[in-house]
């Protein structure tokens, strides 16, 4: 274990500024700890498997105290992007954007331009949900066949991220077991939006991807 | 950063000549109507990216601290040109498990082919059934809330050709961490109540 204690010390020099924070939590030196900063992105088929869910985490690693006062910001559009076509250009999206306590969403709908300018598709559904307050049950709504959510929720994201920053340091050959998952006990700013598949093309593979925008 | 700021300017040579180009009764009317579409559109602005995901854990662990932001502010459709060589680089460096050409992970992926498929950070999502990042059968048909994706990655990364039944580096293919804190829930949001 020696050499495997050299080869991840020489890697740690290779690989410079290593340094990481789980699954997009805090993964750039612009966006962390910020309202923009994208934590997590799921996709899953839903309860009714006609149905899919996207799920946009961003402000991760909150404390309960920290929730209470959690907003997402007006300025931040989060986008989900699907290309039905593989291309990895987006032909649908779905916005999300928040204003004075609920969640607008536009689409799905076939975007103006793609690329890293946007415009709210307002020509697309528009779908509005209240912001679930902390402390409250979740405010779901179901508006042009889709099911939406915005809200504090417990971070879904689990791992030992403090083991691994240990082995990333040289401090330690490897993980323990059992683990501790660093992010138990910790909340994220959620948007969960259940999109029939029809909606998306119906069948086949879509490449997804979600998106953080700032106001200019 | 590079991409980030020609749009930028780009965009501000577009409205600049723009401005220039109108008549001022022309200019007045634009004015006019923008205001009339702000009143309509509370949302009318243009919004630039900041930060972009598809897989777990891609821009953390494969791309450099200095091109960090670059990545999150670089198309899909061209990530895979600007920085699979990168990735390739980083992986190699991180895991001993890829030392040699012909060494593969348990997907049968070498060095190159793994990256080549991870640099494109979309997540392919399937219409058809299973989603799941990987649960022994599927892979890469989606992200459900239970996969342990974490660990997936690190047998990935560490595991080697026969990672799944015995890792090159097993003490550094699992994290042993493989549920979440709070049970989740079976019908929408799906995602569990805050602490």
């Amino acid at each position: 274990m020696k050499k495997m204690k050299v080869i991840l010390g020489i890697s740690i020099l290779a690989v410079a500024g290593f340094f990481m924070v789980a699954a997009d939590h805090i993964d750039a030196p612009a966006v962390q700890g910020g309202t923009s900063d994208i934590t997590d992105f799921y996709a899953f088929q839903g309860q009714n498997t006609d149905n899919v869910v996207f799920v946009a985490n961003v402000q991760g690693l909150l404390s309960p105290m920290a929730t209470a006062d959690a907003t997402f910001d007006e300025n931040v559009l989060i986008e989900f992007n699907i290309d039905t076509t593989g291309d990895n250009v987006e032909n649908l999206v779905i916005q999300a954007i928040p204003r004075d306590g609920k969640m607008y969403f536009f689409g799905p709908t076939n975007p103006g331009t793609t690329g890293l300018n946007s415009s709210i598709e307002t020509a697309g559904a528009q779908s509005v949900v209240d912001i679930s307050p902390y402390g409250s049950n979740a405010i779901t709504k179901t508006s042009n066949g889709l099911k939406i959510f915005a809200g504090p929720r417990d971070d879904p994201f689990f791992m030992d991220f403090a083991q691994y920053s240990e082995i990333i340091a040289g401090n330690a050959t490897g993980f323990n077991n059992p683990g501790s998952d660093t992010f138990a006990g910790t909340n994220v700013m959620s948007i969960v939006v259940e999109v029939p598949k029809g909606m998306l093309g119906g069948s086949g593979t879509v490449n997804t991807w979600v998106e953080s925008k700032r106001k200019q | 950063m590079k991409i980030y700021n020609i749009k930028l300017v780009a965009l501000s040579a577009i409205i600049a000549f723009m401005a220039f180009s109108c008549s001022d009764n022309d200019q007045m009317d634009i004015q006019k109507e923008e205001e009339v579409y702000k009143k309509g559109n509370p949302f009318q602005a243009i919004y630039l990216q900041e930060d972009q995901m598809g897989r777990p854990a891609v821009n953390t662990v494969f791309v450099s601290s200095t091109s960090k932001d670059m990545f999150n502010t670089t198309i899909p459709s061209e990530q895979n040109s600007l920085f699979q060589s990168m990735f390739q680089t980083n992986l190699m460096a991180l895991s001993p498990a890829y030392a040699n050409p012909e060494d593969t992970n348990a997907l049968g992926l070498d060095a190159a082919t793994f990256t080549g498929l991870l640099a494109t950070d979309v997540l392919n999502v399937s219409l058809d059934g299973v989603t799941t990042f990987f649960d022994g059968t599927n892979v890469l048909t989606g992200r459900a809330l239970t996969d342990d994706v974490i660990t997936v990655e690190l047998i990935l990364i560490f595991g080697g050709e026969t990672g799944l039944t015995n890792p090159e580096y097993p003490t550094l293919s699992n994290d042993n961490v493989d549920a979440n804190d709070k049970a989740f829930l079976g019908d929408f949001p799906y995602l569990a109540s805050p602490w």
